[in-house]
């Protein structure tokens, strides 16, 4: 299941009506092994087109430099199908290199760059195998309760 | 001559788990086949059959020498020199 917040999804969706014809795509990453969604990074589709996306090379190299110095991964990899349905084509099989993560896809081919609701949904690829997943929509993440835990083991241990 | 190469996720099933190695070359040519023969199967990840006889990196494989794309430094022949980094990335991309 993905679990993502409200507020990720709906920048995700309006990304894919402005790029509208052309695909959108972009990641959500989150703590390495958290399967936390937390933080959008929108990129640029190099390709510019209607039918493919690619994120350009060098963008690509510093946006794994950045999550590495984070210690984060890509926990959602999105991109938008703007006149097909929100389904993984045979190339987004074929190209999916994140085993890790949720391949999110978004459909506008029904409103395009107008308001309207528009498909949204989630899938495992690993080995060319795809399997859908639910999507669960929060207005927040749970707390982080390892690292509250931690926190407070601090706290204590500054008290004493 | 040591590199180091940062390996990505998908192909660390070739290296053990490791998120980067050290190898040897003086072209990335050289340096891929000295990671082929301590990680036998990486090769065919990277590289596919090009023009003629030859080999061309994968058109979706990202490979960078310290911070360059190798495409726009010669590709399988950019030179590697001790200390140098690469960095193996895979393309995000995909396409209906």
């Amino acid at each position: 299941m993905l679990r993502i917040e409200r507020a990720t999804r709906d920048a995700i969706v309006a990304h894919a009506k402005r790029d509208h014809p052309d695909e959108a795509c972009g990641i959500v990453a989150g703590p390495a092994g958290s399967d936390r969604a937390e933080r959008l990074v929108e990129m640029v589709n190099a390709a510019g087109s209607p039918t493919f996306y690619e994120f350009d090379s060098l963008d690509l190299l510093a946006l794994y430099r950045e999550m590495d110095d984070r210690d984060e991964e890509p926990v959602v990899v999105y991109h938008s199908h703007t006149a097909t349905e929100a389904y993984p084509s045979r190339t987004d099989i074929g190209l999916a290199s994140e085993p890790n993560a949720h391949y999110v896809l978004v459909s506008t081919r029904e409103h395009g760059n107008n308001e309207g609701p528009v498909e949204f949904r989630s899938y495992r690829i690993v080995d060319g195998v795809v399997t859908e997943e639910p999507v669960e929509v929060v207005e927040h993440l749970p707390t982080n309760t390892a690292a509250d835990a931690a926190a407070a083991d601090e706290t204590v241990e500054s008290e004493s | 001559m040591a590199i180091e190469v940062r390996i990505p996720t998908i192909l660390r099933t070739y290296t053990g788990g490791e998120k980067a190695v050290s190898a040897e070359g003086a072209t990335l040519a050289s340096l891929i086949d000295d990671l082929e023969a301590n990680h036998p199967g990486i090769r065919d990840r990277l590289v596919e059959s090009g023009e003629g006889d030859g080999v061309d990196l994968r058109r979706f494989v990202n490979v960078y020498i310290n911070d360059e794309d190798v495409r726009f430094i010669g590709g399988l022949e950019a030179e590697l020199s001790d200390g140098d980094q690469v960095v193996v990335l895979p393309a995000v991309a995909g396409g209906c």
